[in-house]
């Protein structure tokens, strides 16, 4: 399948999925108090960028996003010597 | 098509879902303990769980013309209680040679904690002392791409274990490659909620190719889709993949990883 045949198969999916994303924001928007301080929501900020940007593999940069940072030198920090 | 279900738990299952299952095309599975939903108080609770998933099981699955193949472990949720964990440990060596079990899984990460990483390495050099395949849970959301990474760092301290003996389940697009650079296996699991969908299992194939790479549904307690895999093979069909690439990911591959032990003796129904 070439570009515009997967676009003419994946369009509406993508339409209603970027309503609801929308749709969610707003309900938060709507509610009482105040999320946009939570750090998730700039998280979700920095994700709808991603995701439209022309950026190659952003499903995986999304992921990335989203995961705790992985330090090289974790078993030091838990004294836990290597078990070779 | 037939397929393999290598990573479902199936004690938390009905037995109209063997037979669903049969329906669709599954010949076997591979069920590797896990966390129950809540914590077991004491050794006695694994003991009656691995009788369950080496003899209730199988039973149950061969009624619906399935073989039922277990892995068996205490899980990086319990692993928390190193002490209990070590009293399982020793448990375990009872059970390897029952006719279904295929090796030490699903160990693995949860929160990525000191203790669950002790536990893990444990299990790794059980597995190691009894020439045992491996197949490893990835913990989820947040915390899947640090313990992916981790799980890794410890691996590659055991040479001893071959790669190739090992799977890591639960990959995703930040993972998939990592795991199968080292060489090891790789799973995907198809869950409705917290996990990758169809769609992006199949963007994943594409994108890195179908070595070493298989599916699974993970069905559970949860909220889980135990018919996931024919969904797959379903979406594989809809973009237009060949049949013998289908195959491989769904039956081929988990046959020829589970094959490294002697005890999976499935034969494929078409040479039946
Ligand atoms: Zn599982």
């Amino acid at each position: 399948m070439n570009a515009i045949e997967i676009l003419d198969q994946e369009f509406l999916t993508i339409r209603s999925r970027l309503l609801d994303i929308a749709a969610s924001l707003d309900r938060i928007q709507r509610a009482e108090g105040d999320a946009e301080s939570d750090s998730r929501m700039a998280h979700v900020s920095e994700a709808i960028e991603i995701v439209g940007s022309r950026l190659p593999h952003r499903a995986e940069r999304v992921q990335l996003l989203f995961s705790r940072e992985y330090d090289e030198a974790w078993k030091s920090r838990y004294e836990l010597e290597s078990r070779a | 098509m037939y397929y393999i279900d290598p990573h479902i738990h199936m004690v938390s299952r009905t037995t109209d879902d063997y037979a669903t299952l049969s329906r669709m095309g599954c010949v076997a599975m591979s069920e590797p303990a896990f966390w129950a939903g809540y914590d077991r108080g004491s050794v006695d609770g694994f003991r009656d769980y691995f009788v369950q998933l080496t003899e209730v099981e199988p039973a149950r699955a061969a009624e619906y013309g399935i073989r039922h193949f277990c892995w068996l472990c205490i899980n990086a949720k319990e692993a928390e209680n190193v002490q209990l964990s070590r009293d399982v440990l020793k448990l375990i060596p009872e059970f390897l040679d029952c006719p279904n079990v295929l090796g030490i899984g699903e160990i693995g990460l949860n929160k990525n904690t000191r203790n669950e990483a002790i536990v893990f390495q444990e299990h790794v050099e059980l597995a190691i002392e009894h020439h045992q395949p491996v197949l490893i849970h990835t913990p989820h959301l947040e915390d899947k791409h640090q313990g992916t990474l981790m799980i890794l760092d410890m691996l590659a301290d055991h040479a001893q274990l071959p790669s190739e003996r090992v799977l890591v389940d639960h990959v995703e697009e930040h993972t998939v490659k990592r795991v199968l650079d080292a060489g090891y296996w790789a799973g995907m699991t198809l869950y409705p909620v917290t996990k990758c969908t169809p769609s992006r299992a199949v963007d994943i194939i594409e994108m890195v190719g179908a070595e070493r790479l298989c599916v699974n549904s993970a069905g559970d307690w949860g909220p889980s889709k135990p018919t996931a895999v024919p969904d797959l093979i379903m979406e594989m069909r809809r973009r237009g993949h060949k049949e013998k690439l289908i195959r491989k990911i769904v039956f081929d591959n988990p046959r020829a990883f589970f094959q490294q032990n002697k005890k999976f003796d499935l034969m494929d129904p078409a040479e039946r």
